[in-house]
């Protein structure tokens, strides 16, 4: 488990990051916590010769809030997630789900960022930026551009970014309502055999707004559309709730892994977003 | 003319000695991380070597082309089987009778096997050559199911035997079979069986798994060409033996290897095996005339060396209608990998698996043990276990639940029906052995007690009802075990290794100003040896342990000895302890004598002194005798205060123990939350209470990981899908539960202190504890068997099978 | 590759290592600076073995490139005793029978030190979910948690008389 050789820079602003990007291209990656990277690079899986490191762009760093505008630079480590008070007062979801993901180690170092461009299916934050309807900020070579946490991931570690592109920072609004992330995993520092972010709005009985979203149950998070339109608009008795947990394991498509064969991972999908939906209600 | 002695009670607590729970000398150095382990070893000019490892479960090696990897910097060699085979030692003997490549000879066998070995400057170097070592492979088919090893077109893996019908264990069927062991009565028990009233029949497997001690497995090699002399460091559970092994194979003169045990950060069997990365270390020490050293990364861990379990026993079980147990059968299918290294007395190739009887009083039983090869890795170790103890354990103690399904009948009733009694002690067992002591029937009650059993059943039947009524989603299930241990090999007439009887040893020394150097043909791994061991001393020569050093693992120093490992340093080597402190006691009894003008038998030992008979005002201490006898001329006595002691025990011990596990377990998710442990252990005459408790805590986690999740995996081509701690399950904090100890004492009669061993029965009762309670959740919804791992798609899927779901 | 000018302030000293970039920080604590204590377990952030202070934040040494740690103040075990002996928490281990094979101990105690900066006042629960990053096999972690709680009590009451 030795990782390749490789150059290393750290640049100090996103415009240097993204000029090395461009010139290095394919051979190059940026590194954030690192903490999915290594491992992967230790077993040289991936062929990197230039390593580019963001924890000295400042820009990529700090929380802000106003407006009912929530802005964290990608740069931001899951422990500052969680150790932040008024990120805990304002999307108390944050913190819920950042507390089940790995381990008191991997959160000082793993950031939002990092958790969020990677790609990888089994990633709490991707599904959890999908139920807060998150923007990500994207900057490049030809400037800035925004994409949609739900339109972001085409595939296990595909998504819309370019490969000369630097995901600088999430936004979105404060959401109203009741939250809950739940998580199913084996142990702590696991993946999430299935796991579930929902937001949920209600006014006179009558659900207002809704979202929810899938981690680990599909190659890419999966935002349950069905499900949401299935409960807005309507009151969430108990045939209205089965019906949108019915659509969302419908919408998942887990694979058979350690964690377990398909058909179980749909049954505990069902009961996952169940949980969820009844946090989050009670907490409405 | 002596001042006032203080009272025995005050000297007693003054030694620390047995019974005290006396904290640890190791500690201080541990926790300031002045430990030395084998990869802190640092020696001048020292390389690094590491494996090229198959990537294929079985293939044939095209050939292997080493030149890009000599080019790449600081890659010094990169040897191969054919390197070795002019050395002969491109294979090498298992502990086990059989023989092992050392480096792939063309072929490999199992995924991750060593095919070549890469010498360089450091480990970044030595992996920048592996990637560069260009091996061609032809994928051959695999077998991972030891049950179509021997159907007809089976591959044949093992060509080097292909054509031997007789193997180290006797005759051999098909050239993928190993051996097929035999103990008891056939005729009897299948008779027995085929009459009984009751019978009951069903298939016990018990997954392979991994030790996965948290340091890895390792070795620094230093060939010194001047003097000859080959000093070897490394992972060794058993040094004295490793020195033997090395010797024999490598034709180095004994007295010319000194083989040394370092710290290790834990064992647990993984560390008892010889392994191509020692042989490989020597070797490249000897051709660069560089020390070398090698270090397992994990996944090299868990995919080659050391696998535990993988018993597939098929078992019937007859009784009376009352419940009064006649017979027992057991017939398993052993898969041992690719090699047959596993680590048991010779005469024993499936270990002790015949305690299968476990704390039952079986009149007629059988076993057969069928060992099979398959493109796994070899290995087989005693996972904090005495040689399949725990597989023997788990059988019986899950066939009782299954017969007293069966009978209609509570397990617990059933047990109390079948325990040997107390005055059938010594017993003999109907597969050969005499257990030494036990109180089962004490131990049980006391457990039952503790945990309020009759409440929890009801508790439990109360819950069933409401999961009817669909009030909840959670059922609990209590989980019994009342497990027997043979631990303590053992006597050289049936134990030994490779030849070397399972002996051990102890020498002391006591220094003139009256402390003391102790050293032991066994080796620490966590155990405490240093704090225990001193602890017997003390109260045997009256030397507080806190003047006694203790030292282990060095064979240029300590006496011969095989190890630790199956529970067998407190009952061998803490029994040769005491031997040789008897022997001082002995000497320094003439010496007091002498000094005191008295016969021999006119003293009397008290505590740390010899007295003069009636005149408890005369008496020479320990420290006094000590000095005497470095500065005086004692007629008929030699100088000095010293003595050995080679100890061959006369029988293994019997520890015991009576474990409860209450758990809640979650139909829906598979999840399961431990509730109470309740862990009573008798494991003889206590030494440190402290420490046994420690062990305890210990062995009792390894349990609940191996019986929730914790499973070396394999998928049909042979690849190891459990290779990283990611998948390797390991509960953190978080998930272990606190446990309540507790302890019954009957001493061992054949053990000089009476002590018995306790390291591993924590796993060996702890997994059939919470697989029991698994079970048993399910028990009244009409589930029997369903083989561990219990992990959450698993328990998910009894409930789904049973129609829980619907 | 070219070598890159490392420099950190290790146990309280300005240490320079010359490093290739991908060596990992583990290595470097061992094998350049001869800091042993930081053991190596698993190699893919699971164990915790490896557990270091890193600009006051527990991180997992095996997972971090020479090159990040970059100015960084670091301490490990060997930083945490006090040059007359054992700390508080070590002291608290060795007490409550908190290790056996002693491999994990320096990951646990120097995750523990970083803990107990962040909380002093810890419930037994606060202990185990915050230790999650680190497995031991040998304790079953029930002394080890033990020792920590009491090594938060002791912390306090030295603070009170102080």
């Amino acid at each position: 488990m030795i990782p390749d050789n490789f150059e290393y820079h750290k640049p100090n602003s996103i415009t240097g990051a993204i000029s090395l990007l461009s010139e290095w291209g394919d051979d190059a990656r940026v590194i954030a916590g690192g903490h999915s990277l290594i491992p992967v690079m230790k077993q040289r899986l991936t062929d990197i010769s230039h390593l580019i490191d963001l924890k000295d762009i400042e820009e990529l760093k700090g929380i802000s809030i106003s407006n009912g505008i929530v802005k964290i630079g990608a740069m931001t480590t899951q422990h500052e997630l969680i150790q932040s008070e008024e990120l805990a007062k304002t999307v108390p979801l944050i913190r819920e789900a950042s507390l089940q993901i790995a381990d008191p180690q991997v959160r000082y170092l793993g950031t939002l960022g990092g958790n969020v461009a990677n790609g990888d299916p089994a990633n709490d934050m991707p599904g959890l930026m999908q139920t807060l309807n998150a923007s990500y900020e994207l900057k490049g070579p030809d400037g800035t551009r925004n994409v949609d946490a739900r339109e972001f991931y085409e595939a296990a570690y595909f998504t819309a970014r370019e490969d000369e592109e630097i995901l600088s920072s999430i936004s979105f609004a404060v959401p109203n309502g009741g939250y809950a992330y739940e998580k199913q995993k084996r142990k702590i520092g696991d993946y999430a055999t299935a796991a579930a972010g929902v937001l949920i709005e209600v006014e006179n009985n009558i659900c207002k707004t809704a979202s929810i979203a899938l981690t680990n149950l599909s190659d890419t998070p999966v935002f349950c559309q069905n499900a949401v339109k299935i409960l807005i608009g309507n009151k969430l008795d108990e045939p209205t709730i089965q019906e949108a947990v019915t659509a969302c394991v419908d919408a998942s498509e887990p694979v058979a892994d350690v964690r377990g064969p398909v058909e179980f991972k749909k049954y505990v999908a069902g009961i996952i977003v169940r949980k969820a939906i009844t946090n989050a209600l009670a907490r409405a | 003319m002596n001042e006032t002695i203080p009272p025995k009670e005050e000297r007693m607590t003054a030694l620390n000695g047995l019974g005290s729970s006396r904290k640890r000398v190791e500690d201080a150095r541990f926790t300031q991380g002045k430990g030395n382990y084998v990869d802190d070893i640092k020696l001048s000019g020292m390389l690094f070597g590491d494996f090229v490892r198959s990537p294929y479960a079985h293939a044939r090696v095209k050939s292997i082309n080493t030149e890009a990897a000599l080019a790449v910097p600081g890659v010094h060699a990169v040897i191969t089987a054919a390197d070795l085979e002019p050395l002969k030692l491109h294979w090498m003997p298992t502990l086990a009778g059989d023989v092992q490549m050392v480096l792939a000879d063309g072929k490999v066998l199992f995924q991750g096997q060593e095919v070549a070995f890469v010498v360089a400057d450091n480990r970044y170097a030595a992996d920048d050559g592996i990637k560069a070592v260009e091996v061609e492979y032809e994928e051959l088919p695999v077998i991972v199911d030891p049950f179509k090893a021997e159907l007809e077109g089976a591959p044949v893996l093992r060509e080097d035997i292909a054509d031997k019908k007789e193997g180290a264990h006797g005759p051999r069927r098909h050239p993928n079979h190993i051996f097929t062991w035999e103990s008891g009565d056939r005729d009897a028990t299948e008779s027995v069986i085929a009459e009984a009233d009751v019978v009951a029949e069903e298939m016990i497997y018990y997954h392979r798994t991994h030790p996965c001690p948290l340091e890895t497995c390792g070795s620094v090699a230093s060939m010194d060409k001047v003097n000859g002399k080959l000093t070897v460091w490394g992972t060794f559970q058993a040094p004295h033996a490793v020195r033997t092994v090395a010797s024999l194979i490598s034709g180095i003169a004994e007295h010319n290897i000194r083989i040394i045990s370092p710290d290790i950060g834990g064992g647990f069997g993984n560390k008892v095996g010889v392994y191509p990365g020692y042989i490989c270390s020597i070797v490249a020490s000897i051709v660069t005339g560089a020390p070398v050293k090698w270090i397992e990364d994990r996944m090299d861990n868990l995919m080659a060396t050391a696998f535990a379990r993988d018993y597939w026993m098929q078992g019937k079980i007859s009784a009376t209608k009352d419940g009064k147990i006649t017979g027992l059968w057991c017939h398993t299918t052993a898969d041992h990998g690719a090699f047959d290294a596993c680590a048991d007395p010779t005469k024993f190739p499936a270990g002790f698996m015949n305690i299968c009887t476990g704390s039952y009083d079986i009149p007629t039983a059988f076993l057969t043990v069928d060992g099979i090869y398959t493109n796994k890795a070899p290995g087989g170790v005693a996972y904090r276990c005495s040689f399949r103890v725990t597989e023997a354990a788990y059988f019986i103690e899950r066939m009782i639940e299954v017969l007293a399904i069966k009978l209609g009948m509570d397990s617990a009733e059933l047990r109390v029906k079948n325990f040997i009694r107390k005055e059938q002690f010594p017993y003999q067992s109907a597969l050969g052995w005499e257990y030494d002591s036990g109180d089962y029937h004490t131990a049980w009650e006391k457990a039952l007690t503790a945990v309020n059993y009759t409440k929890l059943r009801q508790e439990q039947a109360e819950r069933i009802e409401a999961f009817h009524r669909g009030e909840t989603r959670k059922l609990i299930g209590i989980g019994l075990s009342h497990f027997t241990e043979i631990v303590g090999a053992g006597p050289v007439k049936n134990c030994d290794i490779l030849g070397l009887g399972m002996f051990d040893s102890c020498e002391i020394r006591i220094h003139p100003t009256g402390s003391a150097i102790a050293r032991l043909g066994t080796i620490s791994q966590g155990q405490g040896h240093a704090t225990t061991f001193a602890q017997i001393l003390a109260s045997e020569i009256g030397i507080p342990a806190e003047d006694i050093t203790l030292e282990e693992g060095d064979t240029d120093t300590a006496p011969y000895g095989l190890g630790t490992y199956g529970s067998r340093s407190t009952p061998v080597a803490g029994a040769a302890t005491a031997m040789a402190g008897r022997k001082i006691r002995a000497k320094a009894q003439m010496i007091a004598a002498y000094l005191l003008e008295v016969h021999d038998n006119d003293l009397e030992w008290d505590v740390d002194r010899f007295v003069v008979k009636g005149a408890p005002e005369r008496f020479k201490t320990m420290k006094e005798i000590a000095f005497a006898s470095y500065s005086q001329a004692i007629p008929g006595v030699e100088p000095g205060l010293e003595a050995v002691s080679y100890y061959d025990p006369p029988n293994m011990t019997f520890p015991f123990g009576a474990y409860i596990c209450v758990m809640e377990v979650d139909v829906d998710t598979g999840t399961t939350e431990i509730r109470q442990v309740f862990a009573l252990d008798d494991c003889g005459t206590r030494i440190n209470p402290m420490i046994i408790e420690g062990q305890v805590h210990g062995g009792l986690t390894e349990a609940l990981a191996i019986a929730m999740g914790q499973e070396l995996a394999y998928d049909e081509l042979g690849n190891v899908i459990t290779g990283t701690l990611m998948d390797f399950f390991i509960p953190t904090a978080w998930e272990t539960p606190n446990y309540q100890t507790d302890y019954t004492e009957t001493p061992s009669p054949h053990h000089p202190i009476g002590a018995k061993g306790v390291g591993e029965s924590p796993n060996v009762g702890g997994v059939p504890a919470f697989s029991n309670a698994v079970h048993d959740a399910f028990k009244s919804f009409g589930l029997t068997q369903s083989h561990m791992p219990h992990d959450h798609w698993r328990v998910w899927k009894i409930a789904d099978r049973l129609g829980l779901h619907d | 590759m070219e070598k890159i000018r490392l420099n950190m302030t290790v146990n309280g000293k300005a240490v320079e290592v010359l490093t290739e970039p991908r060596q990992l920080l583990a290595h470097v604590l061992r094998e350049e600076l001869e800091l042993t204590g930081t053991h190596i377990g698993c190699e893919s952030t699971h164990c915790g073995a490896c557990t270091i202070d890193m600009n006051e934040m527990s991180v997992k040494s095996c997972s971090v490139f020479a090159a990040q740690a970059q100015g960084a103040e670091i301490t490990t075990i060997e930083g945490l005793g006090n040059p007359d002996g054992l700390n508080v928490i070590q002291e608290m281990f060795k007490e409550h029978h908190g290790l056996q094979c002693g491999y994990c101990t320096p990951g646990m105690i120097t995750r523990a030190y970083r803990l107990l900066q962040e909380n002093s006042n810890p419930t037994e629960e606060d202990v185990r979910f915050g230790m999650a990053g680190n497995l031991c096999r040998c304790t079953g972690y029930q002394n080890i948690v033990k020792a920590i709680l009491a090594s938060a009590e002791k912390m306090n009451e030295s603070k009170e008389t102080a």
